[in-house]
């Protein structure tokens, strides 16, 4: 869990453009980091390499925080080692 | 020199239009990655360029085959500022003697090829905020041409494509822009029947065909600070024919 809080944090400092410590589980991306539709792509995009997963389009709708990220991609990781 | 440090990505740069835009941008400083779709194509480009110029072989075509050469330029040269999508080819036939195969390869090289650059190279512009994509359609993507309408249809579909283009990355900083030759002294237009040559003489206001350096001057124009406020615009360079 923490692994993939670190990693994901890593996909949001490279896409975004955000510092890590401003970075928490609760941040929005639109909201927070003020994230576009094509921020958003960018970062779902950036998991999808970073994890090796592949997150469908009608599924990106979920992932609105840091935490419903990590929650998202673990359960994902969780399926793909199952 | 207004283009020093920027590395450009030319498609069809083994001759004509896209060997000339590939040398001017080199002139200016650029860094180009000359491409061809044919084994050594662009040696002679990448020779002549000078400026650690690389020559790729890549089927625009072919997702797989650009994914690669766009890697290749950015992990080579350090980047990707600024794409030419030149590569072009005519299968020209009347409509009702067009077969699918000739529909079909020209719409996969000049529209779908323009696609599959656009999506590879995007990525490092939208990272940097900083881009340039330049289209090259045609005039008869605007106006038409008989014995034309896959060309055509291809050159037509690259406008509505570069006005979504910039429309989907201007808050990125990049701009996409089309440029719509005439007729060009080139190999493509060679072959075109010589009535059409007086045709053209006779017809555009400024009396000739256009060469390769009049295409050359735009593609320059559009790929450098200047036109940093101007996107998804067709800059018509015919000589006045289509007015």
């Amino acid at each position: 869990m923490e692994d993939v809080l670190a990693r994901v944090k890593k996909v949001i400092v490279e896409e975004l453009n955000r510092k890590e410590d401003e970075i928490n589980l609760e941040s929005s991306f639109m909201e927070d980091f003020g994230a576009d539709s094509l921020d958003v792509v960018q970062l779902v995009m950036g998991f999808e390499d970073e994890f090796d997963i592949e997150i469908p389009d009608d599924e990106v709708e979920s992932i609105k925080t840091v935490g419903a990220a990590v929650d998202y991609i673990t359960k994902k990781l969780g399926e793909k080692s199952a | 020199m207004t283009m020093e440090g920027k590395v450009a990505f030319v498609t069809g740069a083994s001759r004509g239009i896209g060997k000339e835009i590939a040398l001017a941008l080199a002139r200016e400083g650029a860094t180009v990655a000359c491409v061809s779709s044919t084994d050594g194509g662009c040696d002679a480009t990448a020779v002549e360029a000078g400026n650690s110029a690389i020559a790729l072989k890549c089927d625009v075509a072919d997702g797989g085959q650009v994914d690669a050469a766009v890697a290749e330029t950015i992990t080579r040269l350090g980047g990707l500022d600024i794409l030419v999508n030149n590569a072009g080819i005519t299968r020209d036939q009347l409509l009702i003697r067009m077969s699918d195969d000739d529909w079909d390869t020209v719409i996969d090289v000049n529209l779908k090829g323009a696609f599959h650059c656009v999506k590879a190279a995007s990525k490092p512009m939208m990272k940097a905020r900083w881009g340039r994509i330049i289209n090259l359609s045609s005039i008869v993507g605007i106006g038409g041409h008989a014995g034309q309408a896959n060309y055509a249809a291809s050159k037509a579909g690259l406008i509505g494509f570069t006005k979504s283009i910039a429309r989907e990355f201007g808050s990125r900083g990049i701009t996409c822009n089309a440029i719509a030759p005439g007729f060009i002294e080139t190999d493509m237009t060679a072959e075109l029947p010589q009535n059409l040559r007086e045709h053209v003489h006779n017809t555009a206001p400024l009396g000739r065909l256009g060469t390769v350096q009049d295409i050359a001057s735009a593609a320059l124009f559009l790929a450098g600070e200047g036109s940093s406020y101007i996107t998804g615009q067709v800059l018509v360079v015919d000589g006045g024919l289509t007015l």
